[in-house]
């Protein structure tokens, strides 16, 4: 029989200390969808994507309750539109989030991901339109969430893109102000963006993935706080130790889950995406984890070794757990989803430096924070671009997530509600990078080694 | 298949006889049980077999979480694989 403390272990973890699957995500292939007329490839899109994903939602919640685990989101991700619009020149690309958002609300799911175009070398046919398109899409849909890919460790970053993505971000918040300039959540700009991550609003189906595809993201940042909470005063070598392991039954479940959809769904297994993802619930944060490392604040100094540390820690332990990991894999530290980095937000101790500092050893980048209204694009394009070189140098994923609060200050807060959370407004850097952005050209890709 | 049911909450005469009720309505063998008693808490683990059970498990899920509800205890009934593939490897 199993242990008795081990079934009381799991029970724990998932009454009090909030263990989930953080989403059952499946990627869809469009590219047999392409079509010159606008109107047919739309509804190509929407037949097939209803066709592939009609029992996702009750097969998830099917596996919820036999295995008493909660499985929160469950999500679709697309190939990038762009490329399903390529040949529909002159129109507007509009449509096609029109059928995403339909297809989104036949499904049941909760996010769509894939309104997204890859130009980290150049912008092919439908990207410029598409990327011009992104505001409105995100306006006029509730679901669809989009992605921009400016830059890779192999290509270098697109400045032209750099530039652009800081006027869109803007743009898009601005269409969105009526509603907390919520329109900017859904939009994320990416170095080197993973083909098969199952997280939104960064979610695609990349072009190099099967037909139809299930990946799972887990999550269970309170665990981990649990477990290191309970253990003590010990050293930072029983800590990694412990989070290591406590990873380790995270992911197994994850597994659990991800075999078990792709079996009743008939779809293959793609891949576990091992991160530690937040949600504003008390008691989900990954900066209390930080804190109960032994931080008063999440953003103090120590902050980013202490990151560092959890990440690896995350990945060691969830590597063997799982048979295949991919996605974005890693600790996420989006400001308004955690509670515990809002507080550090609000206080003052938590600073956009320190974040893009702490991006360069975790997962993910300068996620989810809310700059001043009056932010510029260029200053948006800088961030961007600063982020980027993090990842391209680091051959690591990096993303930038703003939301300009249109018509706030620093100092005033943002509420988007649910899983996206609430946070204050952080001043950003007024020095002008706007001559550096307007130049526009690419970044050379890097050095990696002297291999020969 | 086999699956876990666990009871937690405050001690009281026949929680057993409530539970093992239960699985009979709906032809649930229950193959082990082991209970213990710390202060006033009361914790108990069955392993049952649901290969013969009348009823779709969710229903019975649906079921021993009413009764547990009623009876002001937690009661959880999950695929034994779930523990399984946490704590082996």
């Amino acid at each position: 029989m199993i242990n008795t403390r081990d079934i009381l272990e799991t029970i724990t973890m998932i009454e009090d200390e909030h263990l989930d699957v953080r989403t059952i995500t499946m990627g869809i292939s469009l590219l047999d969808c392409a079509d010159e007329n606008i109107d047919k490839a739309c509804v190509k899109v929407y037949d097939k994507i209803c066709r592939y994903a009609k029992d996702l939602v009750k097969t998830g919640e099917d596996i919820s309750k036999e295995y008493g685990i909660p499985i929160i989101h469950k999500r679709i991700s697309v190939t990038p539109i762009a490329m399903i619009a390529a040949p529909c020149q002159g129109r507007n690309p509009v449509k096609f989030a029109q059928a995403l958002e339909r297809a989104s609300q036949s499904t049941g799911v909760n996010f769509i991901g894939g309104y997204s175009a890859l130009v980290h070398k150049g912008f092919a046919p439908g990207d410029y339109a598409l990327i011009e398109s992104i505001p409105e899409a995100l306006s006029v849909t509730e679901h669809v969430c989009s992605s921009v890919n400016i830059g890779s460790t192999k290509t270098g970053i697109n400045m032209d893109a750099v530039a652009k993505m800081g006027r869109i971000v803007r743009q898009t918040a601005e269409l969105t102000a009526d509603r907390d300039c919520i329109g900017a959540a859904k939009l994320v700009v990416f170095c080197n963006a993973p083909e098969d991550n199952p997280f939104m609003a960064g979610a695609f189906h990349g072009p190099g993935e099967p037909d139809c595809v299930i990946n799972v993201g887990v999550s269970g940042p309170g665990v981990v706080r649990a477990a290191l909470a309970k253990a003590g005063d010990c050293d930072i070598t029983a800590v990694a130790d412990l989070v290591k392991k406590t990873a380790f039954k995270i992911t197994r479940t994850g597994q659990l889950v991800a075999q078990e959809a792709s079996r009743r769904l008939c779809v293959p297994f793609g891949i576990i995406d091992l991160s530690l993802a937040p949600t504003p619930a008390i008691g989900d944060s990954v900066a209390h984890i930080l804190e109960e490392m032994g931080l008063e604040s999440c953003g103090a100094h120590g902050t980013t070794a202490a990151l560092a540390l959890l990440n690896d820690a995350v990945k060691k332990g969830g590597v063997m757990a799982s048979s295949h990991v991919g996605g974005l894999s890693g600790a996420f530290i989006p400001v308004t989803e955690d509670a515990g980095m809002i507080d550090a937000a609000r206080s003052g101790a938590l600073s956009i430096t320190k974040l893009e500092a702490m991006t360069a050893v975790c997962s993910v980048g300068l996620d989810m924070i809310v700059v001043p209204g009056d932010t510029t694009a260029e200053i948006i394009s800088g961030i961007i671009a600063d982020e980027a070189a993090i990842g391209m140098v680091n051959s690591k994923t990096t993303a930038v997530r703003l939301i300009p609060a249109i018509g706030k200050k620093a100092g005033e807060e943002l509420n988007f509600g649910g899983l996206l959370g609430e946070g204050p407004v952080m001043e950003v850097n007024r020095s002008s990078p706007a001559r550096f952005i307007s130049r526009g050209g690419r970044i050379p890709a890097p050095m990696q080694s002297l291999k020969n | 298949m086999r699956a876990v049911i666990t009871v937690i909450g405050k001690d009281m005469v026949g929680i057993l006889a409530k539970v093992s009720n239960e699985c009979a309505d709906a032809h649930v063998n229950i193959t082990e049980v082991t209970q213990s008693i710390l202060q006033d808490l009361f914790a108990m683990i069955m392993m049952v077999d649901i290969t013969h059970s009348s009823i779709p498990f969710d229903e019975l899920v649906d079921r021993m979480t009413k009764l547990g509800e009623a009876q002001n205890l937690k009661i959880h009934v999950m695929h034994e694989d779930i523990f399984n593939s946490m704590h082996r490897i």
